[in-house]
């Protein structure tokens, strides 16, 4: 009876602990999740450094960022992340205090209050045509006391009021194909300059007036020679541009009618490099060319004669003019020369000597100097010292100020192609291993805290103090790989071709990589990253080998441009070796077979439908063979929706003798007809997921099995007229069609249609389920559907008679080829916001139950039971139902704030969520990542197999001190009663 | 937060939010997001700064800020049905339907998506503020005994001490019968009280 009423206590004190929702106390972040901002690569910074108050810099980037640093750590004040169609097209600063900035190829203007980053007018500017966009800011031009910011956009030129940013005049360009190239305005005057060219041959130039928007003079002259690319201003009132060989230099003035100077490059230097480019700069009488990998500094004189002042073969940076005293300018050259950047600050009109000359280390994985932005100030002893801000090939930004590095920021984590993560080494003697554990007096200290911590009996300095410890544990953060598998590197790609290792305890960068096979190069001019791949996983016989990641790239943008591959050490972050391949990367497989090194197999398609294995080891080649006739992959063409499926055939006959290229043949194709269905998704299982189990066990003891198979690839289509913006079709005109189908056979399994619905579509399969995201046009709202499928042939193997006289298909081999008996479970639910990415999380053995994580269109993660999406769902589920843990039916998905696992941050420009499982069954590991990265774990049933970092030793300990006290207690007691009891 | 609301209030009067016709079957969105003062201030929730305020036109195709008086406009729009949804931080908005109409310009057609209510003029509201936290529970003996240890101990005290007296209610006969019984069976062992062991 004691034991009985014990259990029920034990099962009440359950039920009591079980909460339904995992979630996050405020004191909890930063414990196991980590956030980092960035900002992606600079394009355009402007300095706003008075002389009282703080030292700051406004920064728009790639990314679509505009963002307010500190100059003095680096540190973000605030930031805004654009809209991906919404490019910066310049920024700038006016009144000193809105920061401007013109997106949109031209057609937004907006100002922002530069202490706090809070929009304060916004105007859409409208043109006639498609042009450049030009924003500037004069310094002290105004009209009615009311500062004007200068924009040519759209071909036309606007003058906005910068208090309100109404539109003070405007005046249109509409020549049929006039190009306006600057817009020209200069100091101290009410003038404008518009300069182009019209029909190739005709230089304009259009002088306004400045106050109103009126036309003073327009002239126009021909040069039979044509014009290339673009203009660089050298004087107010001059320009220098190229013909169209790229091979002279024009210098046209237009101060009283428009006179061309022209001189042949070849005149300038003794050998030509073939064709020039004009590398513009804002830099009064000076400007440069680039020919091929040679830079050439030119002069201009006042009598616009072109003097070569300096020709180097390192690739070489100007920054802009930076006004200095008594209407001098200052500008900065910055060059890579090995180890070391050089840096020199000079006069416009003095080119032989330095302001500053200045040699910094530098990291060789930062590359070449891309950009580089100066700005003075002036020291105690009244001469003026430089401050440089640069940027670098693998998109970092940096301040250097006296010779030295004072920040770096890694701006080019805001731009992540690809991840995949890698173990750290086993702790052994010999790995370095950070400091961890104290004295036991220390622990002792540190637990007595906690305990006063739970008791609410600490006073603010100790919940500091318990808040620090918590967040320093230093056992997060070390260099060898844990019991429950939490600690891990991410290895990421980014845009700029660098290799990243993060830690996953703290996020902090173990090491960088540039790799020089995705940098520009004489024979590669785009180079592109693609993917990154597991290459050599060590565990069993390979143990000392240390893992690798492969990085798949191609040379520029086209279908049958070469590849690249890159072999990368995880450990060391290192390139073991390189290959630059003759033929194109359509497609990478990789084999789920390894080699006795415990390399991958990895099988690259080419354009011309060639397969060609990776390692090209005989082993590799005898392993492949083997295992020739049972690989099989798809290549979907959503151009012409068209979907294949492939096989191999044998080696590759013809031109191309190479051991490890193989000749592929069509299998299977589905056509999807043109005019009424478009492509616009495709969704496969994870290659590496488990699934514990095929059977599911549903209420009334019925057994269900799962069809589960590698090869079922989900596609959603739509109908071509519903394949654009929401708002662009009626219901009538639009449907969406899910597929599921068999990538082996080609067969369809399934297939539904959902009238009155578009894309896009965001979808995630798993197990023997796909769950998709869509808009509903006729309820006008987003929609999630899930759909199951299970396998009927196994359904009769319940019955025991026939296991026990051996009539079950058991043992009956599994083919794709036999026609498979599935049924499909369906349903679907509202959902509320729109969704930029789905994932789900995946464990070790998975046996958890699984979590939507769902990247919203706030850029926040959300985590989602897939409970909520079971298509068994229903209004009023029964007793035996309820005991299994399906949900009653509700028409919209719940979303409770707890559950976003970001909790009150934002992954801003959130691109990709990814998950990987710990070695902890219980816990997965969840890395988002746009601009900014987060991480965090996860436990979507809670840690059922550990305990949680909360628990209470200290509080254990008093527990059993308690009770062995109270047992010798009562032990002493009843002892003195029975001795009273025997006197008696 | 609180110096922008003051200022809310009076421009309201002054303006209310609509559509307004452009050129060339292009039309601006007009409307406002009004956070009202009480939510935000209550407890640990976050401030919701009004910079830090987004709104977004069809899933994201066009990105816009918050004006400080809280305006927002889309530019270059064409007719059409949109959503339009709000992302704060700290604050759940129902995605609105807007109906952009070609024929009448100027008339407002807008509607709450999660409720299917009609909006008279665009003006966005948050329907609730999200808490993305728990808040811990102060501390309390309750807690504390439902705790595994508070009720290992509270389970220890009851056996020590009620069991006895519920041997001492007990009647002296009864008492007598039950001893007599528990010497003829023996020790009684432990599986003898799990339902299984009550067969031998």
């Amino acid at each position: 009876m004691a034991i009985r009423s014990f259990l029920i206590l034990f099962i009440l004190f359950f039920f009591s602990s079980l909460n339904p929702i995992l979630s996050l106390y405020e004191d909890q972040v930063g414990l196991v999740d980590w956030h980092q901002q960035y900002l992606g690569k600079v394009k355009q910074a402007v300095f706003h450094t008075h002389k009282t108050g703080r030292k700051r810099v406004v920064v728009s980037t790639e990314e679509n960022v505009v963002a307010l640093l500190d100059l003095r750590q680096g540190e973000i004040f605030w930031r805004h992340v654009l809209g991906s169609n919404d490019v910066i097209d310049g920024i700038d600063i006016a009144l000193g205090k809105y920061v401007i900035t013109l997106s949109s190829g031209g057609s937004i203007l907006r100002a922002w209050n530069l202490p706090d980053g809070q929009m304060v007018w916004e105007s859409s500017l409208r043109g006639p045509k498609h042009s450049k966009s030009l924003l500037l800011v004069p310094t002290n031009l105004k009209i009615e006391k009311d500062n004007i910011v200068i924009i040519f956009s759209n071909g036309r030129l606007n003058a906005v009021s910068c208090i309100d940013g109404e539109v003070l005049w405007e005046k249109d360009f509409e020549g049929e194909s006039l190009e306006v190239q600057q817009v020209i305005q200069p100091p101290g005057s009410n003038l404008i300059y518009v300069v182009g060219f019209a029909s190739s041959s005709l230089f304009e130039m259009y002088q306004i007036n400045a106050l109103n928007g009126e036309l003073l003079k327009h002239e126009s002259a021909a040069f039979s020679g044509g014009f290339l690319g673009e203009v660089s201003p050298v004087f107010s009132e001059t320009v220098v541009a190229l013909d169209s060989t790229g091979l002279i230099l024009l210098t046209v003035s237009f101060q009283n009618g428009i006179s061309f100077q022209q001189t042949p490059i070849s005149n300038l230097v003794k050998d030509s490099f073939g064709p020039a480019k004009i590398i513009p700069s804002s830099v009064t009488g000076i400007f440069a060319i680039k020919m091929n990998a040679v830079t050439i500094v030119i002069r201009v004189t006042d009598e616009n004669k072109l003097e070569v002042v300096e020709k180097t073969n390192h690739e070489t940076s100007i920054s802009d003019a930076l006004p200095v005293s008594e209407g001098q300018q200052a500008f900065a050259l910055v060059q890579r020369a090995g180890p070391e950047i050089h840096l020199r600050v000079k006069l416009a009109h003095n080119w032989d000597d330095n302001l500053l000359k200045e040699s910094v280390k530098m990291d060789q994985h930062r590359g070449l100097v891309h950009k580089i932005y100066i700005n003075n100030y002036i020291r105690t002893d009244k001469s003026y010292g430089f401050r440089a801000l640069i940027v670098m090939e693998d998109h970092s930004l940096l301040l250097l100020q006296q010779g030295e590095i004072v920040w770096s920021r890694e701006d080019g984590l805001a731009s992540i192609i690809d991840v995949t993560t890698s173990e750290l080494p086993v702790e052994r003697d010999g790995v370095s291993v950070a400091k961890v554990e104290h004295n036991l007096f220390e622990w002792l200290k540190g637990h007595m805290l906690k305990l006063k911590g739970t008791l609410m009996l600490a006073s603010p300095q100790d919940i500091a103090a318990i808040q620090s410890m918590r967040l320093k544990n230093s056992e997060k953060s070390k260099m060898t790989r844990d019991h429950n598998g939490f600690r891990k590197l991410l290895i990421v790609l980014t845009r700029a071709g660098k290799l990243f290792a993060l830690h996953t305890g703290d996020g902090h960068i173990v090491w960088s990589y540039l790799l020089q096979s995705l940098q520009k190069s004489k024979v590669c001019q785009h180079p592109i990253g693609l993917n990154l791949y597991k290459w050599q996983v060590p565990h069993h016989h390979a143990m000392d080998e240390n893992p690798s990641v492969l990085v798949i790239g191609k040379c520029g943008p086209s279908s049958d441009a070469p590849g690249a591959l890159s072999f990368v050490d995880t450990y060391t972050g290192k390139e073991l070796s390189s290959l630059s391949l003759v033929h194109s990367v359509a497609q990478v497989i990789p084999l789920p077979y390894t080699d006795s090194t415990e390399q991958r197999l990895h099988l690259l398609i080419d354009a011309d439908k060639h397969a060609h294995l990776y390692p090209k080891t005989p082993e590799a080649i005898s392993i492949f063979e083997r295992e020739l006739s049972n690989i099989y992959w798809y290549s979907v063409e959503d151009d012409n929706g068209i979907i294949k499926g492939h096989a191999l055939r044998g080696k590759c006959t013809g031109e191309v003798a190479d051991e490890v290229c193989f000749d592929t043949r069509e299998l299977w194709s589905i056509v999807f007809p043109s005019e009424s269905e478009k492509i616009i998704a495709t969704v496969t299982r994870k290659l590496n997921e488990v699934v514990h189990t095929q059977a599911k066990v549903i209420a009334d003891q019925e057994v269900m099995y799962k069809y589960i198979s590698r090869n079922l690839l989900f596609v959603a289509t739509v109908a071509l007229k519903g394949s654009g913006e929401i708002g662009s079709v009626t219901p009538e005109e639009s449907w969406l069609v899910a597929y599921l189908i068999d990538t082996v056979t080609g067969r369809i399994l399934h297939r539904v249609t959902h009238h009155g619905s578009q894309g896009p579509v965001h979808a995630v399969f798993s197990e023997n389920w796909v769950v998709y995201h869509y808009f509903n046009l006729k309820a006008h709202r987003y929609e999630m559907s899930v759909i199951e499928i299970y396998d009927q042939s196994r359904a009769d193997n319940k019955d025991v008679w026939k296991l026990v006289l051996g009539k079950h298909n058991l043992t009956s081999p599994i083919s794709l080829y036999s026609r498979p008996d599935v049924i499909t479970k369906s349903q679907s639910y509202f959902f509320t916001h729109s969704v930029k990415t789905i994932a789900v999380t995946s464990t070790t053995k998975g046996i958890t139950s699984k979590q939507l994580l769902i990247g919203t269109i706030g850029d926040q993660v959300l985590a989602l039971d897939k409970r909520f999406l079971d298509p068994r769902r229903t209004v009023n589920p029964t007793q035996a139902e309820k005991e299994e843990g399906i949900i009653p039916l509700t028409d919209s998905l719940p979303i409770i704030p707890q559950s976003y696992v970001t909790h009150a941050l934002r992954v801003e420009g959130l691109r990709g969520i990814i998950t990987v499982p710990a070695k902890l069954e219980s816990t997965t590991l969840v890395f988002a990542h746009g601009v900014d990265l987060f991480f965090t774990q996860l436990a979507p049933s809670r840690t059922y197999d550990s305990l949680t970092d909360d628990f209470n030793y200290a509080l254990l300990l008093i527990t059993i001190v308690a009770l062995v006290a109270a047992i010798s207690l009562t032990w002493t007691l009843s002892e003195r009663k029975e001795l009273q009891e025997n006197w008696r | 937060m609180a110096a922008v609301t003051p200022l809310l209030l009076l421009l309201l009067l002054s303006s209310a939010p609509s559509f307004s016709s452009g050129s060339r079957n292009a039309y601006n969105i007009n409307g406002r997001v009004k956070i009202p003062q009480g939510l935000g201030t209550k407890g640990y929730a976050l401030p919701g700064r009004m910079s830090n305020v987004k709104v977004l036109l069809n899933g994201g195709q066009n990105i816009t800020f918050l004006r400080p008086d809280g305006y927002f406009s889309f530019h270059n729009i064409p007719a059409g049905t949109h959503l339009i949804e709000v992302s704060a931080i700290g604050y759940f908005f129902s995605p609105v339907r807007v109906d952009v109409s070609a024929r009448n310009p100027g008339k407002v057609q807008a509607a709450l998506t999660e409720n299917r209510k009609g909006l008279s003029e665009l003006v966005l509201e948050p329907l609730r503020e999200e808490q993305y936290y728990e808040i811990r529970e102060p501390f309390s003996i309750m807690s504390l005994l439902k705790s595994p240890m508070g009720l290992m101990v509270g389970f220890m005290l009851a056996v020590a001490f009620l069991m006895p007296k519920l041997v001492e209610n007990m009647d002296p006969e009864e008492m007598r019968r039950a001893q007599e019984e528990m010497r003829s069976q023996g020790v009684p062992s432990l599986s003898s009280l799990l339902p299984g062991g009550a067969m031998n």
